[in-house]
């Protein structure tokens, strides 16, 4: 996902759905892996990118599974944040 | 195509997903169609889009098929769910069962329909009469292009 990357920056790539990805106007981003748990990384990305939605209403998925907000993370993993979903 | 569940972005061929739940064992046959209406929460509803998280959605849809299998006494049960832009009429998402008896066959497919409703990760964007655009069930949320949120926004589907 990110080719300029040196091999030793440890990175994992968040994606973005639905309003997410409108409010963050971009699909996909490598932010740098330091340990951070999904809530923290949700707690920054809400307040760079202006997300309207709390946690409560918030689903987590890592590596295309869901996951707990205190799930560990690990470089080069995939994290997504889920909003509330409206299919069916 | 031994798919339990998946994601198309063309329009859902219900009679061959009927075919692949054929057995000379059903007694019964349940079928739903989710169809695109013209209105939620009391507002016209001009069209809408619906978006998916493929890896998660299938993995999702295709684990509660599998459950539903397991847990109800069923020959076969398939679903499909269209993603993109749907007109009014338009068929969002097709369940079907099949099993030697009804009982079976209508509670397979209702809890099939209802899971996918809460756990897979597919969202649905309303293009209403009025201009404004919404993620439905995301109440409070401004679509940047869209301007301003319905404060009550969100499906009165949604359990």
């Amino acid at each position: 996902m990110n080719p300029a990357a040196p091999s030793s920056a440890a990175t994992i790539t968040v994606e973005y759905f639905a309003v997410f990805r409108a409010q963050a106007q971009r699909t996909t981003e490598d932010l740098p892996f330091d340990g951070a748990s999904p809530a923290a990384i949700y707690d920054a990305l809400r307040t760079r990118y202006g997300f309207a939605l709390d946690r409560s209403s918030v689903h987590v998925a890592i590596n295309d599974a869901y996951a707990a907000w205190d799930a560990a993370l690990a470089p080069g993993d995939r994290l997504v944040f889920i909003p509330p979903v409206s299919g069916g | 195509m031994d798919f339990m569940f998946r994601l198309t972005d063309t329009p859902i061929d219900a009679a061959a997903l009927r075919a692949r739940l054929e057995n000379d064992a059903a007694g019964a046959c349940v079928t739903f169609e989710g169809i695109v209406r013209n209105h939620n929460d009391g507002r016209a509803v001009l069209r809408l889009e619906y978006e998916a998280y493929p890896a998660l959605a299938n993995r999702e849809g295709e684990d509660i098929v599998r459950a539903a299998r397991e847990r109800f006494d069923i020959i076969a049960a398939v679903c499909e769910h269209r993603v993109g832009p749907l007109e009014i009429g338009g068929m969002a998402v097709w369940v079907g069962v099949s099993a030697a008896h009804r009982g079976a066959a209508f509670d397979a497919c209702r809890s099939i329909i209802d899971e996918v409703k809460k756990r897979v990760p597919i969202w649905k964007r309303e293009f209403y009469a009025d201009g404004t655009v919404e993620w439905v069930g995301c109440a409070g949320c401004v679509d940047p292009a869209h301007g301003p949120a319905h404060p009550q926004a969100g499906s009165s589907e949604r359990a």
